[in-house]
């Protein structure tokens, strides 16, 4: 190969990563676009490709719309009662499977990577009819019950690698100089674990704040929303009418931008979390 | 693990002499169970329950009579023969399976050139493509099935628009219709939505691959497509194989994609998978009978497929 093909070689390659980028990030590019132009715009026959028309109208439109709040209030709701609940639960787990042997543990940690791969498709009836049975339909209780026992298995999996990190001897010397059980606990493995539980926490969030199926058949009541629903029933809403997909997009954004900013502040150690069995081998 | 072998020693000489020994690693300590238990009591009430209840469910007949509050008799596995002797069934069994290995396969293929393309790109560019991936990875599934329905809106769709300005006559063609192009859509959203996690893990995966092994088959001779055969994908294989896994298990079970697109006024009996064909029998029809069967069906499938991941995960956990 002589140096000039090779440099051509390059600048092909270069083209072709460009191409693939413009690719995935056209479709995030084009909701904001969309969300900042007006519906007479968007109604014309040429598309407008030049970003930002710079209007915030479809925003103040979806927002005095009356129901984007009560859906916000009810992911954060949900959200936090998941990540709160989850990450103690699978904490206290992950330390049992990782600092204890005991009869049953097998089964456990068995019992915990099956439950993690079954799919809310295989259960959401059931789940229905258990909610719709207990009073719980609709609200935001029985709807956290459901994220955190659908979270808990992969946040202990999570975290055990953490806990697991941290030798035991570490605390016990803490105490060997006068620290007491819980203030070595607080001082010394707790600072180690802090990473961890930022990870599972926000991997809880994440599924959590976007989960679409599991909340499509335990919340039927349009007063009790969360976020992917509110945006679901905005769509047929407006579509009823002619779609005014300014609006459906400012919804969207709404819905996506706290997400998209919550996932690139982490989404280093997320990478590394979700494929750290694989590549170490 | 680290600490197994002291907890062996310290649980032989502590647990029978001091039962109340301050080392939490003693062998006969009930403390694990009660650490476990508020993770059990949950995953029992929300998962165990209803697993338990569908079983039961799967047996059993209703109908028009059990919406009125009759209990429902029991039909022993009429509901699963009635099932299997139904082509309905079949037809979106034959339907998810094909989507999903499409899908899954797609998305590999994607996933895995993306991944290669980054390790040889100038790193500004790389750096472009690797913000562009994360952007699409982390948009919510709602908000990106809103945003890809109306890049295909029939009407002002840029997607129609930029094949019409191309000279093909896609002017207001609804792609959503016919079911083969509905199927077109929503794998290569599907694709979209999905080839950031496999391009990031086959990406991490090729850092593991020695440099030196590479230059030193290319100075044998070994020619680019040899050196990928015989050199990157032995080494990458781990890593491949979990994530192809995946990606087949995530796909076999897409429903969020498929319910909105089927918002957007397709025929939901030519669209169904077996997601949307359950969430069919039991949220409309109020079958549970046949609901829950299907639904143990899926899981038997996903289970089945889950073993090898598991085992994989076994391995990591006794290392």
């Amino acid at each position: 190969m002589t140096p000039g093909t090779r440099r051509a070689g390059r600048a092909g390659l270069g083209l072709v990563g460009v191409l693939v980028a413009l690719i995935w990030i056209f479709p995030v590019y084009w909701m904001i676009n969309s969300a900042l132009l007006p519906d007479a715009v968007l109604q014309s026959a040429r598309p407008t490709f030049l970003p930002f028309g710079g209007s915030w109208d479809n925003f103040t439109a979806v927002m005095s719309g009356g129901t984007f709040l009560p859906a916000l209030g009810m992911s954060v709701l949900v959200a936090v009662a998941v990540v709160a609940f989850s990450l103690f639960f699978a904490f206290l787990a992950a330390l049992a499977i990782s600092r204890f042997r005991f009869r049953g543990r097998k089964s456990f940690v068995l019992a915990v990577l099956f439950v993690q791969m079954l799919p809310a498709e295989g259960l959401f009836i059931a789940q229905y009819k258990l909610m719709s049975s207990a009073g719980l339909l609709n609200t935001a209780l029985g709807l956290s019950v459901l994220y955190i026992a659908a979270v808990v298995p992969f946040t202990i999996w999570m975290l055990r690698g953490f806990v697991a990190g941290i030798p035991a001897d570490l605390e016990e010397a803490a105490m060997v100089d006068g620290l007491s059980r819980t203030q070595a606990f607080l001082r010394i493995t707790f600072p180690l674990l802090a990473p961890g539980l930022v990870a599972a926490g926000v991997y809880a969030f994440l599924q959590s704040w976007n989960e679409f199926t599991i909340a499509l058949v335990v919340l039927q009541d349009e007063s009790a929303r969360t976020l992917p629903l509110w945006l679901r029933g905005f769509v047929q809403a407006s579509a009823s009418r002619a779609t005014d997909w300014g609006q459906v997009m400012a919804a969207s954004t709404l819905v996506a931008v706290p997400v998209i900013v919550f996932f690139l502040i982490v989404q280093g150690r997320m990478t590394s979390g979700l494929v750290s069995g694989a590549v170490k081998g | 693990m680290s600490s197994t072998p002291s907890a062996g020693v310290a649980a032989m000489t502590s647990a029978a002499a001091e039962p109340r020994s301050r080392s939490p690693r003693r062998r006969r300590s009930v403390a694990p169970y009660f650490l476990v238990l508020p993770a059990v009591a949950v995953l029992v009430a929300a998962m165990g329950y209803p697993l338990v209840w569908q079983l039961i469910s799967s047996t059993q007949e209703f109908g028009l009579a059990q919406q009125f509050g009759q209990p429902a008799p029991f039909v022993g596995l009429e509901n699963y023969a009635r099932l299997v002797s139904d082509p309905y069934l079949w037809t979106v069994v034959g339907r998810s399976i094909a989507f999903c290995l499409v899908a899954a396969g797609a998305t590999m293929v994607v996933g895995v050139a993306v991944a290669l393309l980054m390790r040889v790109l100038p790193s500004p560019v790389r750096i472009l493509l690797q913000v562009a991936l994360l952007l699409a990875w982390a948009m919510p599934a709602v908000a990106a099935m809103t945003v890809w329905r109306w890049l295909f809106d029939w009407r002002r769709g840029v997607v129609n628009w930029l094949l019409t300005s191309a000279g093909l006559d896609f002017r207001d063609h609804n792609w959503l219709q016919e079911p083969l192009s509905f199927f077109a859509v929503a794998a290569l959203i599907v694709v979209w939505m999905s080839v950031p996690f496999v391009a990031f893990s086959v990406y991490a995966g090729l850092t593991q691959v020695p440099d030196e092994v590479l230059e030193a088959a290319q100075m044998d001779g070994a020619s680019p497509v040899q050196r990928l055969w015989r050199i990157t994908v032995p080494i990458i294989r781990p890593v491949l194989a979990i994530v192809l896994l995946l990606q087949l298990i995530w796909d076999l079970r897409v429903f969020t994609q498929i319910k909105l697109l089927q918002d957007a006024g397709s025929i939901a009996s030519e669209t169904n998978l077996l997601g949307t064909y359950i969430y069919q029998l039991g949220t409309g029809a109020s079958d549970f009978g046949t609901a829950s069967a299907v639904s143990i069906f899926v899981l038997v499938l996903t289970v089945a497929l889950s073993a090898f991941y598991v085992r994989g995960m076994l391995k990591e956990d006794e290392s």
